[in-house]
């Protein structure tokens, strides 16, 4: 797959696009512009979730519009403990995770029993049911959500045994390590993710998106191997919650809005569906354009819509798609006479 | 019992399924004949509503607003579909997805645009806006009036799918849509046609309820949602199992709303019953699509043949 390290132009732009992304708190702090650390974060966070979201609809074909509704699950774990002055960071991320956990399994487990429109419709309801149901908690407050005092903690809980200076270095209030902890989740997200689709549990998940009944036939049990996806997926998804909810000090029943659901489902495709670093790239991308459309105009999301509907259209695979024809373009000037016809496929990383 | 309570909330129940079968109806042919799945549904309904405020605030008359915004919306929808969504039947569903998700924000920052962010109210006439009262019970008129368009609808689209030629093609395209496009129909007229008259009947429904809650830039966004579970409980594809599913869900959600705090009451504390009913009520049609999911995944009346 690979002919060699780094050699391929993808590998070099999402290569330079991790270094970029791990030095940016430095260049931030040396330009002085700590709002785009914050915004970088931001977007660092909703890359993880269309990660997540990848795996289910780039991977396994499974179209979910309702995939918001985890990321509210994880913000509520850590919102209605902090409620109750609880500001445990372990049992908020663990009490995420089982939350979001059981949330997909038990809607994951009625969603599969049907396919095509019924399971997007049928995601995009329950997302709604928790919405709606989480409006109807006064208690938490209803519409208006939570504001959360102060951040996770984890300094001092399991680093008992190590050295003083370290434990306190693991603050979540500083923004630069909160930073540093989200790009490391989102990098493991993803290196977890290519891992996964490449073992075996991903080639079955992949083979069931183009031809089920032959999986079956090959004698797999597709619905768990689908359904074990949706809950890694939504476990995943969780996880980004519980950051987004440390990130903005808030939670509000907002957060799971399907709209939100729909714009992740963009990020991806403006990434490139079904591509490793796609999640990246297009969260990264639509976080900034959101940015900079936004303070021109309050009408950005008009130039949205038209952007998507042309994706759609005309820009097939978005930015992966748009990097794998370039590099094609170059392989073609530059190796034609070595391999005559065989240049395009042997660079397909 | 409150009979008067009763009686109001039972006709709340019908005016909302009869709107979400407005709504709905169109969705599931769109989904049953075409397999697209359109999010921007509620956009054509909210259209509705906006075209006619504006036509009535011009010209005084509110039939001439009526009719004016059904023609908009049809055109309105004649025109995504014969510019963009007809480019996409042959992709796959996450393009209708995406594609429709980009439609619902240009027409939510157009409205924006031309509109305003305030909303848009249509005044009633006089003559419908009074009310009428049976004994001790008083009843808005216009209540009835929404009432009965959505029979008069219901029965029009009855009668236009069960007795007329584009009805019959509609009904085949609905079982088995490549037979239908093997026998010789003008398959893009087909799909022209059932996807503006989807739109407009979504447009009425959305002028309908807009002198009771005024015309606003989300109102499309909400009820979309809700005509979904109709056609998930209905079956897609299937008019009858729309208008069924519309009228379950709409009984069901005005009924828990009003009576489920009551009903919990009956073997729970009524400070438990309280904390429970709210929440509850919010996820009882949702509840009541799981069950369905779980004994009949393809819906209660879906068209055999439908292989989707």
């Amino acid at each position: 797959m690979h002919s060699g390290f780094l050699n391929t132009l993808s590998a070099k732009v999402y290569a330079s696009l991790i270094l970029l992304l791990c030095v940016s708190p430095i260049i931030i702090h040396l330009a002085d512009t700590p709002y785009y650390l914050v915004l970088l974060t931001r977007a660092l966070i909703l890359c993880m979730a269309a990660a997540s979201l990848n795996l289910i609809i780039g991977y396994a074909g499974m179209i979910s519009l309702g995939h918001a509704a985890f990321i509210g699950i994880g913000a509520y774990c850590v919102g209605i403990p902090a409620y109750y002055d609880n500001y445990n960071g372990l049992f908020h991320l663990a009490l995420a995770i089982v939350c979001s956990a059981g949330f997909a399994l038990v809607t994951g487990a009625i969603c599969l029993r049907t396919r095509g429109l019924y399971f997007i419709m049928i995601t995009l309801a329950f997302a709604q049911m928790l919405y709606f149901t989480v409006v109807s908690l006064d208690q938490y407050g209803a519409d208006d959500g939570l504001i959360i005092d102060r951040r996770s903690e984890f300094g001092g809980l399991f680093f008992d045994f190590i050295p003083q200076p370290f434990d306190l270095a693991f603050d979540l209030e500083n923004p630069t390590t909160f930073y540093y902890l989200v790009l490391v989740l989102l990098l493991a997200t993803l290196y977890l993710i290519n891992r996964l689709v490449h073992a075996k549990f991903g080639r079955v998940i992949v083979g069931c998106k183009h031809n089920e009944q032959r999986m079956l036939a090959l004698g797999y049990n597709t619905y768990l191997y689908q359904l074990t996806c949706y809950v890694i997926s939504g476990v995943i998804c969780g996880i980004a919650g519980f950051l987004l909810a440390n990130f903005t000090y808030f939670i509000s029943p907002e957060m799971m809005d399907w709209v939100h659901s729909g714009e992740l489902i963009f990020m991806i495709t403006l990434g490139g569906i079904a591509s490793a670093m796609g999640a990246l790239t297009g969260g990264t991308v639509f976080l900034l354009l959101e940015e900079f459309l936004s303070a021109m105009t309050q009408y950005w999301q008009l130039i949205f819509g038209l952007l998507l509907i042309v994706l759609v259209i005309f820009g097939k695979g978005g930015l992966h798609g748009l990097l794998m024809r370039l590099q094609a373009r170059t392989a073609s000037h530059t190796a034609p006479e070595r391999r005559p016809g065989k240049q395009t496929r042997s660079n397909k990383a | 019992m409150d009979w008067h309570l009763l009686i109001t909330q039972l006709l709340n129940g019908i005016q909302l399924g009869l709107l979400l079968f407005l709504v709905a109806s169109g969705l599931t042919l769109i989904f049953g004949i075409m397999d697209f799945i359109n999010l921007s549904h509620g956009s054509f309904y909210m259209l509705g509503a906006f075209f006619c405020a504006s036509i009535v605030a011009k010209t005084g008359s509110l039939i001439v607003g009526v009719l004016g915004a059904i023609i908009a919306v049809f055109a309105v929808g004649a025109l995504v579909e014969y510019l963009i969504v007809r480019k996409l039947y042959k992709n796959d569903h996450l393009d209708h997805v995406l594609v429709t998700f980009g439609l619902i924000l240009v027409f939510d920052s157009l409205a924006h645009i031309i509109w305003g962010a305030a909303g848009a109210v249509i005044p009633l006439p006089d003559i419908l806006n009074t009310q009428i009262s049976i004994a001790t019970l008083i009843i808005p008129t216009y209540r009835l009036v929404i009432i009965g368009c959505g029979f008069l609808v219901a029965i029009a689209l009855y009668v236009l799918v069960t007795h007329s030629k584009l009805g019959m093609l509609i009904r085949a395209g609905a079982s088995n849509r490549d037979m239908v496009a093997a026998l010789g129909v003008n398959i893009d007229r087909l799909y022209l046609l059932v996807f503006a008259i989807g739109a407009a009947m979504a447009g009425f429904a959305g002028l309908l309820i807009a002198p009771l809650t005024e015309a606003s830039i989300g109102m499309g966004n909400e009820i979309i949602i809700i005509a979904f579970v109709v056609v998930i409980v209905g079956g897609i594809g299937s008019i009858k199992g729309a208008f069924y599913g519309a009228i379950l869900i709409g009984f069901l959600d005005t009924l828990g709303r009003s009576y489920l705090g009551d009903f919990l009451r009956l073997f729970l504390s009524s400070e438990a019953a309280e904390t429970a009913a709210a929440p509850l009520s919010a996820m009882m049609i949702y509840i009541l699509m799981a069950i369905i999911l779980v004994v009949k995944p393809r819906g209660l009346f879906s068209p055999s043949g439908l292989t989707r």
